[in-house]
């Protein structure tokens, strides 16, 4: 069952390097294993987060305060391209994670998100530029408010800025909803489409 | 009626029910399951009580995390219980399993086209970003994450948003040297890791049309990497003549019939696309990369970028980044640049014309005295293929190793690793920080580049080298 989100008040870490892969996120060597989960978090962004010799690299924002408590990351284009793990939307979670607010998103993370009560805001590029500035500017202290009722977030200096999610997924969100039982309910709808489909492409099903 | 894109007649077929906004219930045909995720699935639904709708349009095999070495020494405990879960559930639900050692064991990107499980107009899913390469067939092919891949298992339906269309025309002719991949990875240095996002791309253009249905699959299979999560190319003859005979196409007057629907399948003449852009081949040189992103690229005979001119500060913090992870001087031509591994495997580019051509360059020569090559073909069948024209031999003569089917060092899921701080030049789709291990240098190059480099020891340009 999807752990619900319907509004946050947080830090925020602003991390605008663009293109960052859903490897950087979450390295392969420490989530391949049926019981890796739970365990995901102290490796989230690693290859940035710690230093070869396993110490922490003091200049990676999530290990500065206040910004290592942080539930949002300001994120630069394209964030969680890539792999298509879910364990990046895991570790991120395990992290302390629940939202993202960025100008893109690789689209199979952006789905995972969803599907997680992680949610990724998109915002254009100017807006999500400046939310980083003002949090930098307080170093850090100035918190985000992110709606998910009124569709909207609050910049440390108050202003606001609408952004979209699709009604369905929004809804998900608010209600914890689980995507496999609802369409569960169209069970006798998916049996007709296979009954008529194998009429229509035998091939598909036959060999 | 109005003209329509392949997309639309693909997507339109498979539609159970259209939820509004623009979200539609999707029929999956086929589902493939690997070692790396496949268990997992497997053993949530029935966490959660839930039998499998489809398992006859269900299979699958492993390939991620098992040894490339001979005789599978050396795969992990982790990856011989991923093994065994993948045997023991997919047998308790009655899915196919194409088990190690046996013809269809390969890559899941491999073993689908290759058996003619994977067919025109069908919509294949699969716990893999590169799923997409099945869109050289003509299929409408994406990955999905874990709990997307549960929902197929459960339902043999999928929650999709409908993409917008984008149609990139490769037009004129290949010059000498030149490949499938060096096109698709040009076209990703044109537009950008993000210039596909949001979009189902296909691939049309004279280039394209005369590329054999391996070529077509390493262009699909780097359309995530232009951040498109499916990429296709329409189906012909070509396609065709490639799926008669193989193991699960379908034969006699099921066959006719197939093929007469799957000639409706490419875009009518007007049909609308959202975005459109032509890439003139014949200006295309062999590429290679230089940085972390498959959008860091650059034709092999062109100097590393320099961060300084570049106005954007995130685009040049980004560059100086990766030149400072890739341990590389602005400015400097990247032929020369000395390489400790070659790779030349994975769903990009590990078929048996992928080896002919690394093959071509390798014969009669040596690997370069401190460079360690490898070869790992991308599924079972390939492997006898190439043994049974003798490529083993010429790749073993030079110095290369020859080992089992599998993804191998292409994500290192099986700790098959480059170690930090050593440089390698990959056929894989992947220059990430760490894909190849902790600290690795990834250089993506072509299948025929990857073994010029072995022999010379650095990565050099192809077409420089005598009767390669």
């Amino acid at each position: 069952m999807m752990e619900k989100l319907t509004a946050l008040t947080s830090v925020a870490a602003p991390l605008l390097r663009a293109n960052i892969d859903t490897d950087i996120v979450i390295p392969i060597s420490r989530m391949v294993g049926n019981s890796t989960r739970g365990s995901l978090g102290q490796w989230c962004f690693s290859p940035l987060r710690y230093q070869p010799d396993g110490s922490e690299n003091p200049e990676f924002i999530l290990n500065r305060a206040p910004y290592r408590s942080a539930q949002i990351l300001i994120t630069g284009v394209n964030f969680g391209c890539g792999s298509s793990r879910e364990a990046a939307v895991w570790a991120l979670k395990e992290m302390g994670v629940r939202c993202l607010i960025g100008s893109s998103f690789g689209d199979i993370f952006f789905n995972n998100c969803f599907q997680n009560g992680v949610l990724p805001v998109v915002l254009d590029r100017a807006t999500v530029e400046s939310l980083a500035r003002e949090v930098e500017a307080s170093q850090g202290a100035g918190r985000i408010s992110v709606d998910l009722n009124e569709l909207t977030v609050t910049a440390p200096s108050g202003t606001r800025h609408r952004f979209a999610v699709e009604p369905k997924r929004r809804q998900a969100l608010l209600e914890g909803l689980d995507e496999i039982a609802v369409t569960l309910q169209r069970a006798a709808e998916i049996t007709a489409f296979q009954t008529e489909d194998r009429r229509r492409r035998p091939w598909v099903y036959s060999r | 009626m109005q003209p329509r894109t392949q997309l639309a007649k693909i997507w339109d077929t498979h539609v159970v029910a259209d939820l509004g906004d623009n979200a539609y219930l999707l029929h999956v045909d086929r589902h493939l399951l690997h070692d790396l995720g496949g268990s997992r699935g497997l053993l949530d639904l029935k966490q959660r009580g839930l039998a499998v709708h489809s398992p006859q349009l269900t299979f699958a095999t492993p390939d991620h995390a098992i040894s490339s070495a001979p005789g599978r020494i050396g795969t992990s405990a982790v990856g011989i219980d991923l093994l065994r879960a993948l045997r023991e559930e997919t047998r308790a639900v009655g899915i196919r399993l194409f088990d190690i050692d046996e013809p269809g064991q390969g890559i899941v990107h491999v073993m689908g086209p290759e058996l003619g499980l994977s067919l025109p107009g069908c919509l294949i899913v699969c716990g893999d970003s590169h799923t997409c390469t099945h869109g050289g067939l003509g299929a409408l092919a994406f990955g999905v994450g874990s709990s997307e891949l549960a929902h197929v298992l459960a339902t043999q339906t999928i929650v999709q948003r409908r993409p917008q269309a984008m149609r990139v025309s490769f037009e004129g002719t290949m010059p000498v040297g030149v490949t499938a991949k060096d096109l698709i990875l040009r076209l990703i240095g044109e537009i950008g890791a993000a210039g596909g996002t949001g979009y189902a791309v296909e691939y049309a253009g004279s280039a394209v049309r005369a590329l054999d249905v391996e070529g077509r699959l390493t262009i699909c299979n780097l359309s995530i990497e232009l951040g498109a999560k499916m990429g296709f190319v329409a189906p012909d003859d070509t396609t065709f003549n490639y799926l008669a005979g193989r193991p699960f196409a379908p034969k006699a007057a099921i066959w006719e019939q197939a093929v007469a629907d799957w000639r409706t399948l490419p875009s009518d003449p007007d049909a609308r696309f959202d975005r459109e852009l032509t890439i003139d081949v014949a200006s295309i040189a062999p590429q290679v990369t230089w940085g972390t992103s498959p959008e860091h690229v650059m034709a092999v005979d062109q100097s590393i970028p320099d961060p300084t001119t570049i106005a954007d500060p995130s685009r040049r913090g980004g560059i100086e980044a990766a030149l400072d992870y890739m341990g590389l001087q602005p400015n400097q031509p990247i032929i020369g640049t000395k390489v400790d591994w070659v790779f030349i495997g994975s769903c990009t580019n590990s078929r048996l014309s992928d080896l002919r051509a690394a093959a071509a360059v390798a014969r009669g020569r040596k690997v370069a005295e401190g460079v360690r090559a490898w070869v790992v073909p991308g599924s079972e069948q390939v492997k006898r293929d190439a043994v049974a024209e003798g490529l083993d031999r010429i790749f073993l003569a030079a110095g290369f190793e020859w080992r089992e089917p599998g993804c191998s060092m292409c994500l290192a899921a099986n700790g098959e690793t480059v170690p930090r701080g050593q440089r390698s030049i990959s056929t894989s789709n992947r220059n990430f920080v760490g894909r190849q291990g902790p600290g690795a240098r990834t250089h993506l190059a072509s299948p025929a580049m990857a073994a010029a480099a072995a022999i010379a020891g650095a990565i050099t340009d192809v077409r420089r080298m005598e009767n390669a």
